[in-house]
């Protein structure tokens, strides 16, 4: 089976650092991958490029096969990749429910016109619309506080709602950038409940970032570090996270 | 009907709410006028008093629901102004029905304005915060310039158009002059009534809270609350920042409709389309809460009517100092923290209080 995503010698500079460079990776679908490595090294950059936030100035990306390098934010959510932040980026104002509304922005469509003129059609895709959105909150347990502002979440439910939200899309892959910072471990527990509950029930890819040990070897089946923007070391998580040189670089002694 | 309203959804009983308030408004005032209740003063401000809830309300949804200031919005207003006017007089004598007349020239004033809000929101939306206020500001006062050196005739040759003086129009001798420099339009119909502007104002409500409570307006919403956010989940940001832009300059363009077939004379100064008139616009916006429209709309309200009920008592020299302490009272209790503080605790309609209730 060809990989899902397939990344070959991804880099960018910004002035005269090089923030990634000659960066591979290789997913398999359904597949849970880790990507680890200390502040600094180029985690999230590598999020931002392949979700479009900057474009690349050398390598591809392939996502089912199709070639998805440089392409536009908006394009590539529509390729089927959605995203978390470290720092969570919801709709502070717009209700729990509406958040994860605007994320199946693009799965479900009516006029302009339809909208304003509350056309038939306009009545029907909100419901439906309604109908999914709670599906989706349910499953993260937030359809208790569905009318809440999403401001007003506390902070370990903004962010699941943040994934519940990116779920919207309809992905193909899911990258998960820290979802568990700044979680006590039972929240932690919780959190990679749900990540593998994602990964099974909606046949999801996923990809994430992370610092917290416990959740990296307990969920995710292959790791790849990075360090100064390189790709240290990858391949099964058990035997990257033995390796000597990602012990020095990363774990410590 | 009570209990009809009960079982609405939240948003719809709100903007049902909002759309009662304007038709009682209608039919008290329009019941004082018929019983002589309502001085000559107060009569000749009810379609400027559209006008005005027309525009804060328009405004609110590029400030308040997109989240970008934009210090232009009475540009808008006198492009919608100048090119409606200039219509109704050319046909003047050609038609004759004032409703149907005035309907084209609404059509005229909306689609001119919009025209004018993607041309001037194209670039200026690719700022964003101050730069994008200080921009629609020099906008708004180009197009008020510009209006203001425009010369326009017609003889039997045709338009003759001039950026000097009527003496460069070259028109034959039964020439007439329609737009005239910074004498601006003259002998417009005066086609608007109150009830029109009434309905143009329920018409404005109707787009404008409808497509809040929408798909469009859902990602305009999310765009300006985190515009990386709403990229990364595919909504496109450029098309639903100039769609709200745009619809809100159209709805300009209307009030601008509203307030010139309401005047003889229609000229372009600082205080009905420039700087002043975009500021007083963004204060009624900012003080009926950004945001709410049904506050800025009451807002609209009575800023516009506080100085000319306060023009007639002895304290007139005051009125301005009055409606200046008016303005940083109600600053005061829309944002200032201690004055939130008291309002949840005392006061029932603190918005907070009733989500932390459900």
């Amino acid at each position: 089976m060809a990989a899902l995503l397939d990344v070959k010698n991804l880099g960018i500079s910004f002035g005269g650092l090089r923030a990634v460079n000659g960066f591979d990776i290789s997913i398999e679908k359904e597949e849970l991958y880790g990507l680890i490595g200390p502040n600094g090294a180029g985690k999230t950059t590598v999020f931002n490029l392949l979700t479009g936030v900057y474009k690349p100035d050398s390598g591809k990306v392939l996502l089912d096969g199709q070639d998805i390098t440089g392409k536009k934010t908006i394009d590539i959510s529509k390729e089927g990749i959605a995203r978390t932040f470290q720092n969570i980026r919801l709709f502070k104002q717009l209700s729990v429910l509406d958040n994860v509304k605007a994320g199946l922005h693009n799965k479900h469509h009516y006029s302009t016109a339809a909208g304003i003129l509350r056309l038939p059609g306009f009545r029907r895709v909100e419901k439906e619309m309604d109908e999914k959105a709670m599906e989706l909150l349910k499953v993260f347990d937030l359809e208790q506080e569905a009318h809440l502002t999403a401001d007003n979440l506390p902070y370990g439910k903004q962010r699941r709602l943040e994934i519940a939200r990116a779920l919207a899309t309809e992905p193909k892959l899911l990258l998960l950038d820290e979802p568990a910072a700044g979680m006590n471990p039972n929240e932690t527990g919780e959190l990679m409940d749900m990540i593998r509950f994602v990964r099974e029930n909606f046949h999801m890819t996923i990809l994430l970032i992370e610092h917290d040990m416990k959740l990296v070897s307990g969920i995710c089946e292959r790791l790849t570090v990075l360090n100064f923007g390189e790709v240290l070391a990858h391949g099964k998580t058990s035997d990257v996270l033995n390796d000597p040189q990602v012990i020095t670089a990363y774990l410590g002694e | 009907m009570l209990k009809k309203l009960k079982t609405m959804k939240k948003t719809t009983r709100s903007n049902m709410i909002t759309y009662g308030i304007v038709i009682a408004a209608f039919i008290i005032l329009q019941t004082l006028t018929y019983t002589g209740n309502l001085s000559s003063l107060l009569q000749g401000l009810l379609v400027p008093l559209c006008t005005y809830v027309i525009l804060a309300v328009s405004l609110n949804l590029v400030v308040g629901i997109l989240g970008e200031l934009s210090l232009g919005h009475a540009g808008f207003m006198c492009v919608g102004a100048f090119s409606s006017a200039f219509f109704s007089k050319c046909m003047r004598d050609v038609i004759t029905v004032a409703p149907l007349r005035f309907f084209l020239a609404l059509l005229i004033g909306i689609i001119v304005a919009a025209i004018f809000g993607i041309i001037i929101g194209i670039p200026v939306l690719r700022l964003k915060g101050d730069y994008l206020a200080i921009v629609t500001l020099a906008f708004g006062e180009i197009i008020k310039n510009l209006v203001n050196v425009l010369f326009i005739g017609v003889d039997s040759n045709g338009f003759h158009f001039s950026t000097k003086d009527i003496m460069d129009l070259n028109m034959e001798a039964d020439g007439t002059v329609i737009v005239n420099g910074p004498q601006g339009i003259t002998g417009t119909p005066k086609d608007s009534t109150f009830l029109i502007g009434t309905i143009l104002v329920l018409i404005t409500l109707f787009i404008v809270l409808n497509l809040i409570n929408s798909r469009d307006g859902r990602a305009i919403m999310a765009i300006r609350d985190n515009r990386i956010a709403a990229e990364s989940i595919g909504i496109n940001v450029t098309k639903y920042k100039l769609m709200a832009f745009t619809v809100s300059a159209a709805l300009a363009g209307a009030a601008g409709v509203l307030y010139s077939h309401n005047l003889s004379t229609l000229s372009a100064n600082t205080n009905n389309f420039g700087y002043n008139m975009s500021i007083s616009i963004l204060v009624f916006v900012v003080l009926g809460g950004i945001g709410s429209i049904r506050g800025s709309m009451i807002a609209a309200v009575i800023l516009t009517l506080l100085p000319e009920l306060l023009r007639g008592y002895s304290f007139s020299d005051y009125r301005m100092l009055i409606y200046a302490i008016v303005l940083i009272l109600m600053m005061l209790f829309n944002w200032a923290p201690k004055a939130i503080e008291w309002r949840e605790k005392y006061l029932s309609f603190g918005k907070r209080k009733k989500e932390a209730v459900k």
